[in-house]
């Protein structure tokens, strides 16, 4: 029994914040980070006699998001009241969809160790978020004396994506959650950050001997923040399934908590309570019955998917796989197709700026920045996924208050255009500028907007090919290094480099470095 | 008086809206103490409304055909810092933060509110003896229930505390108080008027409508609250008529139906004749009347003590200490909290159904109770939908009796719930419905019940109306 | 009929007194005896009317608006402190 094989399943719940301006039923701002409190209304903190409207923007991006997971849209879906009472809900019933779901039946392709696999999805849904609790006197639930109720989040407009238990192990689970997030961000529905909880998971995990095709018993994990967590949970729970079927146990159905700290799950204490919602057909909504122009619509507007476009770009622009991945899921495709219309060079040229000397650049700007404020800076005002540090958003999810008094102090935003980054390339083509100056040029007209051409005319930054001029530079270079000019006549060629430097050095770096070499040839010969 | 007779002279200045809601208040005073149809009165509001009013009356500017009448509102609609108590302890000092919709346009079209009218707890019931305040009184016998939930607003204006009333329907709430006060009670379709801000009891079937001392009346009100709400997705953008234009006409080659299945047993011989007599004079009056039988009527009872309590264990889920209302403060923990607060916060008709609706819709016995009573409620409607291929109004007793004694029915909910028996299957199908008066026995108003095709609220007017106008019952006053 | 009250009262967090759970009980099942008439009913094929009149695709332009109604919204809270609703502790 202890050396017996087991299979793992698992299946996914996925749920995730819609980025819409408003809530789900009401007009409420759907923002992250307000006072306790401030994004409230009748309708959302359930006051007597308020009603609830569905908001059009919100069914748009689940049926976009379901169009993308090769889902069919059902032709009637319908709103039920899901009841349960807890202070975060401020109805007792939360308003989701049951049996009749706004899309069934899709999948999601993943990639492990460079295989592909599918996963079904049962169904996409939607339904409306809960508020936040703040335990006085305990940092959890558990010794609290008293709680606080935020009621900013609730009803947030939330997308449930449900898998098929089509994961066979924990790293799958991992890679299906973050290819899912990728996706969501790609397509403008989420921004999907799991630490900030705009992109929640629960997994069914259950193990049964290798063959078997009758599913053993499962637990349902929660509380998994990030994409890490999912596989250490899951890891966790695979293995206590596995050491109590090993002791000839059985597993018992229930809901576990992952604890971060200690990388285990645990049970709820004492005998948990069977839940019986009592969903009904929400009587205040009426059914969505997308029009199939609608629909076409939407899917019109998805366009290419990322894994589409990733294989396009390593295939036609001879990207690699980590550049490709990056540029779609940063959302720089745009940025690169664009310039590359206006004027066509290697596409590798156009990622480099935005994949290697971009994020530099802004990393520079995060620190003065950072040395100017001493303060970390608020995310949503933030220019690009990438900025964000890892402090920055542990703060932001610790202590939301202190990041709403910092809102004010945040970087202006990057006003970076295709045309100004097909521009840069054309002047280097051209032999304007080299690529050092090039990068000094676009920084600083970044920083102040400035077009290229006058930030190269202010600071006379164009490069020197005039053979004349720099054959006097280059005479003047060998007269001052006597010894060097003997070593390269002795035939000592490497000496070369230091030439090419020193005629850098001369000229500020505004030489043509190949000229430069070829003047230095002609002033040694 | 009736509204359009004092809008009149409002409008001619033989009146002022500060006069006449003084003098309502006077008749209040004098009368409350035996009718007890307010839970809130609001004279300082009121009397600041009326001077607005009259300020629009002397420039004629936005003056409508309600600009200035005091009007009772029903305490189940959403009156922003107005206390808002459904009759129940758990809102006792609910101020709520908005107007209703219905209350809105009140408030813009210039009437005055002169206060909040008791009902059954959270509309919960048939004779307004369930609410945590007080028992309402039937201004044609003190001794009587005035009907329910809208009891307080039906007793208002029989009493003539006001000149008109909003009640609220969901089994008959609003016609069977009408017809135990001998006023005019009107059921618009489901979907005609905004729900937004009406406290709610049994969504898929609430809706908000006119109570009043004549048809014209009721035409006039109605004219202000049909219409689309962008706030409530069930209210319907369909064109609302000018109600009070489309009246005269009269109901030549009008088919009208009798329903046989409310004239048979369990119907008050008196109130029989008196609905017989009615259907006879709308004959005479060049209406073609004809039976008919909807035969699936005898579940409707059955069928509607499912969904509308399993609607309301959802609605009043709600009201659990945390958000607003009634809290048991000794509670030391979350769920004696609950426990507490809604055990002291309700009555006993309200947990009854709360009890009832759960059970109905708690796993095991969804299918058998809850989702059965949805099928049958499309047999129901399909019932109409025939009859309504034959007639272009049915006609019914509003209720089986007349107005009951104070205490008669209160220890067997199940013989108060089939007292509904007549108006409960328009609910359920979501038509128009009023009810007017058409007689009297033992001293006590009937209502005769005028049913209409969905959005045909000018059909069912036309015909009250015109039977209005070819009798006297509603001349008759309460002698309170 | 047999209900079990307490179950159904515990889903409702509804707290009865032993009285009301002996009367609710009996009343229930009075109801629910009646209500059973609706099995003389055939029903099959016959879809379930949720809605008295059918409505389809009713949605809300996604603008965000703060609501007039805010103050009046805290005003009417039982407890609260720091700007949040104060509940008593949670035990499960």
């Amino acid at each position: 029994m202890a050396n017996m094989k087991h299979e793992t399943v698992i299946g996914l719940e996925v749920h995730a914040q819609l980025l819409t301006e408003s809530k789900m039923f009401c007009s409420c701002p759907n923002k992250f980070g307000a006072p306790p409190n401030t994004n409230i209304c009748p309708v959302c903190t359930g006051q007597p006699g308020s009603l609830p409207v569905t908001n059009k923007k919100a069914v748009e991006l689940a049926i976009k998001t379901a169009l993308a997971l090769n889902c069919r849209i059902e032709p009637s879906s319908v709103f039920a009241r899901k009841h349960y009472f807890y202070p975060d809900l401020p109805k007792d019933y939360q308003i989701s969809q049951y049996e009749q779901p706004l899309a069934t039946g899709g999948w999601l392709e993943i990639e492990i160790d460079g295989q592909v696999k599918k996963i079904g999805i049962t169904r996409v849904h939607l339904e409306e978020d809960a508020g936040k609790l703040v335990h006085v006197g305990a940092a959890r639930i558990m010794g609290a004396e008293e709680s606080l109720v935020d009621f900013n989040r609730t009803g947030t407009p939330l997308m449930e994506i449900v898998s098929e238990p089509d994961l066979r192990s924990p790293r799958e689970a991992a890679a299906y959650t973050e290819t899912l997030a990728n996706l969501l961000r790609y397509l403008g529905v989420c921004d999907a950050k799991m630490e900030e909880g705009s992109l929640r998971c629960d997994a069914n995990l259950s193990l049964r001997p290798a063959g078997e095709t009758k599913f053993g018993t499962k637990t349902e994990v929660k509380n998994m923040n990030s994409f890490r967590a999912i596989e250490k949970a899951l890891a966790a729970e695979e293995k206590r399934h596995a050491e109590v079927l090993a002791e000839g146990g059985q597993v018992v159905q229930e809901t576990r908590f992952f604890d971060d700290v200690t990388e285990t799950t645990s049970g709820m204490r004492g005998k948990e309570f069977a839940h019986d919602y009592r969903y009904f057909p929400e009587p205040d909504l009426v059914p969505l019955e997308p029009p199939a122009k609608w629909t076409e619509e939407i899917k019109n507007g998805i366009g290419e998917l990322p894994r589409t476009v990733i294989a396009r770009y390593m295939k036609e622009y001879e990207l690699s796989r980590e550049w490709a991945d990056f540029l779609v899921y940063h959302e720089l495709t745009g940025c690169l197709e664009g310039a590359l219309k206006i004027y066509k060079t290697k596409p590798f040229n156009y990622a480099r700026w935005l994949i290697v000397e971009l994020p530099s650049f802004i990393a520079e700007l995060n620190k003065e920045a950072a040395e100017k404020s001493n303060i970390n800076k608020a995310k949503s005002e933030l220019p690009h996924p990438w900025v964000i540090e890892d402090a920055a958003e542990k703060a932001a999810e610790d202590n939301y208050k202190k990041n709403i008094e910092v809102s004010g102090k945040s970087l202006p935003k990057l006003n970076l255009t295709p045309a100004k980054l097909a521009e840069i390339e054309k002047l280097i083509d051209g032999g304007t500028l080299s690529y050092k100056i090039a990068k000094t040029v676009l920084f600083a007209a970044i920083k102040t907007g400035k077009e290229l051409a006058a930030i190269i005319a202010q600071q006379g930054l164009t490069q020197i090919s005039d053979e004349g001029e720099l054959l006097k530079v280059a005479r003047e270079v060998v007269k001052n290094n006597p010894r060097q000019a003997e070593q390269y006549k002795g035939g000592k060629e490497a000496v070369m480099m230091f030439f090419v430097g020193q005629m850098m050095k001369a000229t500020k770096g505004r030489a043509n470095p190949e000229l430069a070499a070829k003047m230095l040839k002609q002033a040694l010969s | 008086m009736t509204a359009h007779e004092l809008a009149a002279r409002l409008a001619g200045r033989k009146l002022s809206s500060a006069e006449l809601t003084r003098s309502f208040f006077e008749r209040i005073k004098k009368l409350e103490e035996r009718v007890k149809a307010f839970v809130t009165l609001d004279e300082t509001g009121a009397l600041a409304q009326a001077a607005e009013a009259d300020r629009r009356l002397k420039s004629k500017e936005h003056v409508t055909p309600l600009t200035g009448i005091p009007i009772a509102v029903k305490d189940n609609m959403c009156t922003k810092g107005l206390r808002t108590t459904c009759s129940s302890k758990i809102l006792t000092d609910y101020h709520p933060p908005y107007d209703a919709t219905v209350v809105a346009r009140l408030k813009a079209a210039g009437a005055v509110i002169i206060g909040k009218t008791n009902l059954d707890e959270f509309a919960m019931g048939s004779s307004t003896e369930n609410s945590a305040f007080q028992i309402t009184h039937n201004p044609w016998n003190l001794a009587a229930v005035p009907g329910g939930s809208s009891g307080g607003s039906a007793a208002a204006v029989a009493a003539g505390e006001a000149v008109i009333a909003l009640g609220s329907d969901t089994g008959g709430s609003i016609r069977q108080p009408a017809a135990f006060c001998g006023v005019v009670g009107l059921k618009p379709t489901y979907g005609r008027v905004s729900r937004y801000g009406l406290v709610a009891f049994a969504s898929s079937l609430d809706q908000i409508g006119p109570i009043t001392r004549d048809v014209t009346d009721c035409a006039l009100l109605l004219n202000l609250l049909a219409g689309h709400d962008p706030l409530d997705t069930t209210s319907v953008e369909a064109p609302v008529p000018d109600y009070r234009r489309v009246l005269a006409g009269g109901i030549k080659k009008l088919k009208v139906g009798l329903i046989s299945d409310l004239m048979g047993n369990g119907i008050d011989r008196e109130v029989k004749a008196a609905v017989k007599k009615a259907a006879d004079l709308f004959a005479r009056l060049g209406a073609e009347v004809i039976e008919v039988s909807l035969p699936t009527l005898e579940y409707a009872v059955a069928t509607y003590y499912l969904i509308a309590p399993a609607e309301a264990s959802s609605n009043l889920a709600r009201y659990d200490g945390v958000k607003f209302g009634y809290r048991n403060k000794e509670a030391k923990d979350l769920i004696s909290m609950y426990y507490s607060t809604r055990r002291e916060g309700f009555g006993a008709e309200v947990k009854r159904r709360i009890m009832l609706g759960t059970y109905a819709l708690s796993a095991g016995y969804y299918d058998a109770y809850y989702l059965k009573a949805l099928k049958v409620r499309t047999l129901i409607k399909r019932d109409f939908d025939r009859a309504f291929d034959r007639c272009d109004a049915l006609l019914s007793p509003a209720a089986p009796t007349v107005a009951f004694k104070t205490g008669e029915k209160t220890d067997d909910p199940l013989s108060m719930y089939l007292s509904d028996i007549a108006t409960i299957p328009v609910n359920l199908a979501g038509l128009p419905a009023l009810s007017l008066p058409c007689g009297f026995s033992r001293g006590l108003p009937i209502g005769l019940q005028i049913i209409g095709r969905a959005f045909d609220e000018e059909t069912i007017l036309r015909a009250a109306f015109t039977y209005e106008q070819n009798t006297e019952w509603h001349k008759a006053q309460a002698n309170v | 009929m047999q209900i079990d009250v307490e179950h159904v009262a515990r889903l409702a967090r509804l707290g009865l007194s032993d009285e009301e759970k002996k009367l609710f009980g009996e009343q229930l099942a009075a109801i629910l005896t009646y209500a059973d008439n609706l099995k003389k009913l055939n029903t099959d094929g016959v879809p379930p009317t949720t809605h008295a009149i059918p409505l389809k695709n009713v949605y809300r332009a996604d603008k965000a608006a703060p609501s007039p109604d805010l103050p009046a919204i805290m005003a009417g809270a039982p407890d609260k402190a720091d700007r949040m609703f104060r509940v008593p502790r949670i035990i499960e």
